[in-house]
């Protein structure tokens, strides 16, 4: 399957997989932390176990980013 | 880790201009070099924290990508508390390759530092401190 992730090109020996399996062959560290971009549109965390990636999707992967002073 | 002076300063005015709401924001450039400021919205608009709007976040990165910028960084200012780390900052930074800086605003003159921190499993924390050299 190919695919852009983090603007890189992408090509993957699976045929299917969700975003929270493609977390995981990518390493992703705490993804319990990350926000995905999924073609465009920001997915909740509560649908990386069921969505699908598609030959030719794009994503992306940020960590949330937030802290305080205390 | 080098910054560029005007990027410096940029960061350090926008922590100014902005309290007592805690400022936040990315830096770009090289692995080796800070050259690009972005100043980002808190959402939580408090004193005490400080959240990235995530479209805002996904906006930046792909600005920086077309600019051929990597983010390197993540600044945050504590208004009124020193440029160390907080337990919420550690609990919450999470990305291991991120250098994080805090501008500290308690006393008259800005104090900055910069950190790195790395979580390599559960029960382990590892914190390092990042000098920053101003070119």
């Amino acid at each position: 399957m190919k695919l852009t992730l983090n603007g890189q090109n992408e090509t993957l020996e699976n045929e299917t997989l969700t975003i929270e399996e493609l977390l995981k062959i990518k390493d992703v560290k705490m993804p319990e932390m990350v926000t995905v971009e999924h073609n465009g549109e920001i997915l909740d965390r509560a649908a990386f176990a069921t969505t699908a990636v598609k030959e030719g999707d794009t994503l992306e992967f940020l960590y949330f980013m937030g802290g305080g002073s205390h | 880790m080098k910054i560029k002076r005007d990027v410096y300063k940029a960061m350090i005015q926008h922590a100014i201009d902005l309290k007592p709401i805690e400022s936040c924001g990315y830096l770009a450039g090289t692995p080796t070099e800070i050259n690009r400021f972005y100043p980002m919205t808190n959402t939580d608009q408090s004193a005490e924290h400080f959240m990235f709007d995530p479209k805002e976040q996904f906006q930046v990165v792909k600005e920086a990508r077309a600019n051929g910028l990597k983010l390197v960084s993540v600044y945050h200012s504590h208004p009124e508390s020193p440029a160390r780390l907080s337990e919420e900052d550690i609990k919450l930074l999470n990305d291991p390759e991120m250098i994080y800086i805090i501008v500290s605003l308690r006393e008259a003159t800005p104090a900055v530092k910069a950190y790195q921190i790395r979580k390599p499993n559960e029960d382990t924390i590892e914190i390092d401190r990042v000098e920053l050299t101003i070119i």
